[in-house]
């Protein structure tokens, strides 16, 4: 039995990420609560870190730097969870719904 | 191609595993109708995406999505779907018919166009290595040259923590 080798070429990396990329955007413009589009974000966030380590680990002199930089993101996002986790707590309490489309009070 | 029992053609197996796996689970997360479905969904897929940072040869970043993303992420979304959404299960679709192929169609573009930049450029090889990249030099690294953003990052995480605490207390009676 044969099987193909992929993981040591920099396409597959960058095509799992635009796969992760293109399933965030979906959800983002699908879903209809404010949790299914963080969810969502948070899957746009994973693929830009897989790009960052696909070149860190294939193109770049210093491979230390990609790694960082994932580090950060995945900080950032956990801070940007925590955040949108607070601010959809108090927008239900205020509205009673966490519906994006319930909740466009300005709108009018 | 290569003989499927070595040590490369086991790794290329369990590498396709992980691809399913994410796979699977970005479609629970993004078109499950209950939410704490999803949730589970997007934690299958950081466990992939884990194994992913394995196959890129950082360990320690595998470790750190699966305690940050798939532990930590996900539970806080976890308590905030038990705050906030008592009624159960809801209708996740947009009212629109022509939402969900509208963005289905709009996502396929968008991936398709970055699947296509990436196979069709030609990436330049790196000349040399300046250091293995394993975790001694990423935390040298970050300590030296990454210092202000490391700093930076200590404190946006501490106004958000502060933050959050502000926004979830506030308006409580």
């Amino acid at each position: 039995m044969e099987i193909p080798v992929v993981y040591n070429t920099l396409e597959t990396y960058l095509l799992i990420a635009a796969l992760l990329f293109g399933f965030g955007i979906y959800g983002m413009l699908k879903n209809r609560s404010l949790i299914g589009i963080l969810i969502s974000a948070e899957l746009v966030l994973c693929a830009a870190s897989v790009n960052f380590m696909a070149f860190n680990r294939f193109l770049v002199a210093d491979p230390a730097v990609g790694q960082i930089f994932a580090l950060f993101i995945m900080g950032l996002a956990a801070a940007e969870a925590a955040i949108i986790l607070s601010i959809i707590v108090a927008v239900y309490r205020n509205y009673k719904s966490i519906d994006p489309e319930e909740t466009a009070e300005l709108a009018g | 191609m290569t003989p499927l029992f070595t040590v490369e053609g086991l790794a290329g197996v369990v590498f396709f595993g992980f691809i399913l796996l994410i796979i699977f689970g970005a479609l629970v997360a993004t078109n499950a109708v209950n939410l704490i479905r999803a949730v589970c969904g997007l934690a299958l897929c950081l466990v992939g995406v884990a194994g992913i940072y394995y196959f890129l040869q950082s360990p320690f970043l595998a470790l750190m999505q699966v305690l940050i993303y798939a532990g930590a992420v996900c539970v806080a979304i976890v308590f905030a779907v038990m705050l906030a959404e008592p009624q159960g299960a809801k209708r996740l679709e947009r009212a629109h018919p022509l939402a969900g192929p509208g963005a289905f169609a709009a996502a396929a573009l968008m991936a398709w166009g970055l699947a296509a930049l990436a196979l069709r450029t030609s990436w330049p090889e790196a000349s040399s290595q300046v250091n293995a990249g394993a975790l001694e030099d990423v935390g040298r690294a970050m300590m030296t040259t990454f210092v202000v953003s490391f700093e930076l990052i200590s404190l946006i995480l501490l106004v958000a923590i502060i933050g959050s605490l502000v926004l979830a207390r506030r308006g409580r009676r």
